[in-house]
């Protein structure tokens, strides 16, 4: 069977998807979330076993984005480009610039800065 | 891909963040579909609203019989942002909040500042499967906003806060979603109310 060809035409994405991550549904770390912030390590030294989706997505990190932002950009489900960022983030390549503990519920000083950031809107 | 929705244009240039942002916040913009959450998404954003897509199986068999078992759709989640000071970004979601569509979000109600549910006076009824998945799967304060559609009949707020029956100290407000202000002023509401919440004791 010729691979290439058939992959061209493929449309199937959950069968795609599933070879992009190399066979798993789960990242590696789980305090990912959409809101996650990332940015490309500096500077970016990407071995040549990196894919396509990768490259694209650590060069889109060259300033910060949302996960759900490169998503929308990759034009890839956000659980798959968890997977990916998870592997990034594993390798060096990519760095989380929100620190926090995102499954925590803001604390008040935060709220307080966003209420008066929006009233400043 | 082909999407749900006619925005965004695909292959947006990416805008970055500043370099000061160090943090994010969330707010979910829950509702049925065509409620207006894309409309107010897009009131608010600094940036074009953004899609994204995911699938969702059979976890629908059972629960919307206008999806027949076995299937595969698409739900789209629209986004867009607000840098809100000069180290947090505000994250703004909007995605259906209705059951079958739960569970893919399963990591997007979690520390969220708040969730504003989008209302349609001439159709109530969707509201009540969205109100029901925010207070049985999550403890995200949550405000109703009633979108003021054109044609839309213009019930008080009380009517609307007694047909949700939602608790007393849940914020209603109506707002024109088309109008940036009037948008910014339903998030102030929501996180006030989040503050409010905040400092209450944790129940038992």
């Amino acid at each position: 069977m010729d691979v290439g060809k058939s992959s061209q035409k493929y449309r199937d994405h959950p069968v795609r998807s599933y070879v992009l991550t190399s066979g798993r549904a789960h990242p590696s770390r789980n305090t990912l979330r959409p809101e996650t912030l990332l940015l490309a390590a500096d500077p970016p030294r990407l071995p040549p076993s990196v894919d396509r989706h990768q490259r694209e997505l650590v060069r889109l990190c060259r300033g910060t984005l949302a996960l759900a932002e490169v998503a929308a950009h990759l034009g890839l489900p956000v659980s798959l480009v968890t997977v990916l960022v998870s592997d990034l983030v594993d390798a060096g390549h990519l760095t989380i610039r929100s620190n926090h503990q995102s499954h925590l519920l803001p604390g008040r000083d935060t709220l307080e800065k966003v209420l008066d950031g929006l009233r400043n809107l | 891909m082909d999407s749900a929705t006619s925005d965004p244009p695909p292959g947006a240039p990416e805008q970055h963040l500043p370099p000061s942002v160090a943090r994010s916040v969330k707010v979910l913009v829950v509702g049925a579909f065509g409620v207006g959450k894309t409309t107010f998404i897009r009131s608010v954003s600094e940036i074009a609203p953004l899609s994204t897509e995911e699938r969702i199986t059979t976890a629908s068999v059972g629960v919307d019989p206008d999806v027949p078992s076995k299937s595969t759709t698409t739900v789209a989640m629209d986004f867009g942002r607000i840098t809100v000071t000069e180290d947090i970004a505000l994250y703004l979601f909007g995605t259906p909040g209705q059951r079958r569509f739960w569970d893919l979000w399963a990591g997007l109600a979690e520390g969220a500042v708040g969730a504003l549910v989008m209302v349609d006076t001439r159709d109530l009824e969707p509201s009540f499967e969205v109100l029901d998945q925010l207070e049985l799967r999550t403890r995200v304060p949550f405000a109703i906003v009633v979108n003021r559609f054109p044609g839309s009949p213009d019930h008080p707020l009380e009517r609307v806060r007694e047909a949700l029956d939602v608790l007393p100290e849940t914020p209603v407000v109506s707002c024109d979603v088309r109008d940036a202000s009037s948008a910014v002023q339903a998030l102030v509401t929501l996180v006030e109310h989040a503050m409010a919440r905040a400092s209450e004791p944790v129940p038992a």
